[in-house]
């Protein structure tokens, strides 16, 4: 093997090194990889995040370059500027960009217009379709979504905020909604939300759910009924979460997505598992992150005349991490693969055949949960880790690794906490009786 | 229609799978050769070689008629076939041999490559101006094949190319190569061969819809016996060892005692 390499390395091959093995994964899968982590560590470099998040200032021209890349149709068809991919690609992408050094910030910049861009194509009108995702898959409109209320975090039926369907002053119908939501990622540069709202009374429909419809709603800040404010935050700040705050704020009526009242939980839930699986990547892609940049500072830093790395006391737990990494990333994989196939058989079905081996809504439920639980608690001990092999450095912004441990947080409570994932699995799985 | 009557140029960029750079290359137990179940990738080298075919078409939109890459190599070789066609390039040739088989050498590579150069001229009416590949494989490091290529056909060479400016309309091309202590200039009449080095360009990432395009691309099969040529290598491997492991070596606090330790060795002022 050539040494004449090891003197001048092409900056275009260091830029693909990672600790994570690739067996197993598609061409395609490795080209996205390949693409995506060059694209990131060439243009977007750790001092770009460092900068980011300290300054608290949005990642634009990071979510331009992804959508000049053509990246952000990966999971939409080629109708509408996408690549026609699935979740298992579309994880892929996510663990990448994060992998890259961007972290949790760099995935929630684009996340939603990945994520919140399934419903869409799965509900909506084609008129609808055809304004909305081409422009998103250009980067010439951003996208947010907006579920959470102050009263309504995981029982999203009680969720209180509004839309009214009434006559407009010019005689064309309109939503009048109101309410308020929060910890919604992006709305600062967001041109469209995709909101939950409420479109009828709890006690005026047989069940809950059926009082929920979703929107897809531009914003309009010249509107005084839209009023938003950003929330200070422990980590990815370069990515705004707001709190959103509509009064008496009108939508043409046919930005309800579906034609229909009381689909909005339906659709909602249509997306959960592949919001999992991308959420489940994204931490694995801190994770690893975090663990490669450990152990080759525990290579580099010398104490008592040699590498703290030959010391089991920082090995061990860096192995272990890396052990972990390598089952989550399995779990993860196999989750999306669960999906992909499950919506294939959808798709199947809808034209009459039936493929009796495809997994059921509930599998993949459990294989996305399970994975998003398990990469999330890993990507946080390897955070964890990495500060601590760097010692006093892993405190510094310098380290990057600091910026990721705050950040590892954000899997392990979105889109749905530790908690209430271990309930689904003792309910789903164990047939336990549920506590709540 | 293209408003001038000469003909478009064609470009030949070969490309070979080999053990990725990032690698640790380890010798075989047998001491036969490498271990060669480990991650594999675009030589490196080759990828500066596409890059630079599609920087060339970029530059000179109209003036470039098709960018092909060819691979000789295991069934996996079509893996960097695509690899290339998502960065740009337009179809591909695979000239495929067993996995058992073992790996050909420079020379029956560049006679390959030159039976691909006929064919393209005599059954594709499609006549290869420019060949650019890279300056030498990582595995082998052989660093011969270009060389050969040109001496085969007869055709100008400009080898460790650092710049590349194509004159399409006069097919020339001025190319600045690597030399010991410097760089030189050289011109030259297509069609010709250039070699990459290091300093040519950075490679692009591949977008996500040319990925995409990549699949429909086409890809030709051969074997090497449709080609009439026989890749059995003319030299027989009779040992692979690792070098052996250096003994390490002492401090020395001052230049006085430098000295003294070079003198007791046997080193004596000139």
């Amino acid at each position: 093997m050539s040494r004449l390499l090891t003197s001048a390395t092409p900056r275009h091959l260091a830029r693909t090194r990672t600790l994570m093995t690739t067996t197993s994964f598609t061409p395609t899968q490795l080209s996205i990889r390949h693409s995506i982590l060059s694209l990131c560590r060439t243009k977007f470099p750790n001092s770009y995040w460092r900068e980011a998040d300290q300054t608290s200032s949005d990642p634009t021209s990071f979510h331009a370059a992804i959508a000049s890349a053509g990246f952000l149709g990966i999971a939409l068809p080629e109708s509408y500027g996408g690549a026609g991919l699935g979740i298992s690609e579309a994880t892929m992408m996510m663990q990448s960009i994060a992998e890259s050094g961007a972290g949790m910030a760099g995935a929630q910049a684009i996340h939603a217009n990945v994520y919140a861009t399934q419903p869409l194509l799965k509900f909506a009108s084609e008129e609808m379709k055809s304004e909305v995702l081409p422009r998103i898959v250009d980067g010439s409109e951003r996208v947010c979504f907006g579920v959470t209320e102050p009263g309504a975090g995981l029982d999203t039926m009680s969720l209180r905020t509004t839309a009214v369907r009434q006559m407009g002053e010019d005689g064309e119908e309109v939503y009048r909604i109101s309410g308020q939501k929060v910890w919604t990622t992006c709305a600062h540069v967001a041109d469209r939300i995709i909101l939950l709202a409420r479109t009828s009374p709890r006690e005026a429909v047989s069940k809950p759910s059926a009082a929920l419809s979703l929107f897809c709603i531009p914003l309009d800040r010249t509107q005084e009924g839209l009023t938003m404010r950003r929330i200070p935050k422990m980590g990815g700040r370069a990515v705004d979460a707001a709190e959103v705050f509509f009064t008496d704020y009108t939508a043409h009526a046919s930005c309800l997505i579906g034609g229909v009242e009381g689909k909005g939980w339906e659709i909602v839930t249509h997306g959960m598992n592949a919001e999992r699986c991308l959420l489940a990547g994204e931490a694995l892609g801190l994770g690893y992150a975090a663990l490669e940049r450990a152990a080759s500072y525990a290579k580099e830093r010398e104490v008592f005349g040699r590498p703290i790395g030959k010391n089991q006391g920082i090995a061990h737990p860096l192995a272990e991490a890396w052990i972990r990494l390598e089952a989550a990333k399995l779990a993860t994989y196999h989750a999306a693969r669960m999906y992909d196939e499950s919506t294939a058989s959808e798709a199947s079905s809808a034209v009459g055949q039936q493929d009796v081996d495809a997994p059921t809504q509930k599998e993949v439920g459990v294989a996305a949960n399970s994975a998003k639980y398990l990469a999330a608690e890993v990507a946080f001990a390897a955070c964890e880790r990495a500060v601590l092999t760097h010692g006093g450095m892993g405190y510094a912004v310098e380290y990057d690794v600091e910026r990721w441990f705050r950040e590892s947080l954000v899997p392990r409570i979105a889109p749905v906490s530790r908690e209430m994932i271990l309930n689904f699995v003792g309910e789903k799985v164990l047939g336990l009786p549920r506590s709540y | 229609m293209h408003p001038t009557s000469a003909r478009l140029l064609n470009i030949l960029v070969p490309i070979k799978r080999t053990i990725d750079y990032a690698v640790k290359i380890r010798v075989n137990p047998q001491n036969t050769g490498v271990d060669t179940n480990v991650k594999h990738s675009m030589n490196p080298f080759d990828e500066i070689a596409v890059e630079e075919a599609i920087r060339q078409r970029e530059r000179n939109k109209d003036a470039i008629k098709s960018i092909k890459v060819v691979s000789i190599g295991p069934p996996k070789a079509s893996e960097v076939i695509r690899s290339a066609l998502a960065m740009g390039a337009d179809s591909g040739i695979h000239v495929e041999y067993p996995d058992s088989a073992p790996s050909p050498e420079p020379l029956a590579i560049a006679k390959t490559l030159k039976a691909i150069i006929e064919r393209e001229a005599k059954e594709k009416n499609a006549p290869i101006d420019l060949v650019i590949l890279g300056k030498q494989a990582i595995d082998d490091d052989a660093g011969q094949t270009g060389q050969m290529l040109a001496g085969l056909l007869g055709w100008g060479q400009a080898t460790y190319a650092s710049k590349v400016e194509l004159d399409a309309s006069g097919k020339s091309a001025n190319v600045t190569t690597e030399i010991d202590g410097g760089s030189q200039q050289l011109k030259g009449q297509l069609p010709m061969v250039i070699t990459t080095d290091l300093r040519l360009n950075e490679p692009r990432y591949a977008s996500l819809p040319n990925i995409m395009k990549a699949k429909k691309k086409p890809v030709e099969k051969l074997s090497p016996s449709d080609l009439g040529i026989d890749l059995t290598p003319l030299l027989e491997t009779i040992r692979i060892s690792e070098p052996a492991k250096r003994q390490a070596g002492a401090k020395v606090e001052t230049v006085e005692e430098l000295v003294a330790k070079l003198k007791e060795a046997g080193f004596k002022a000139a």
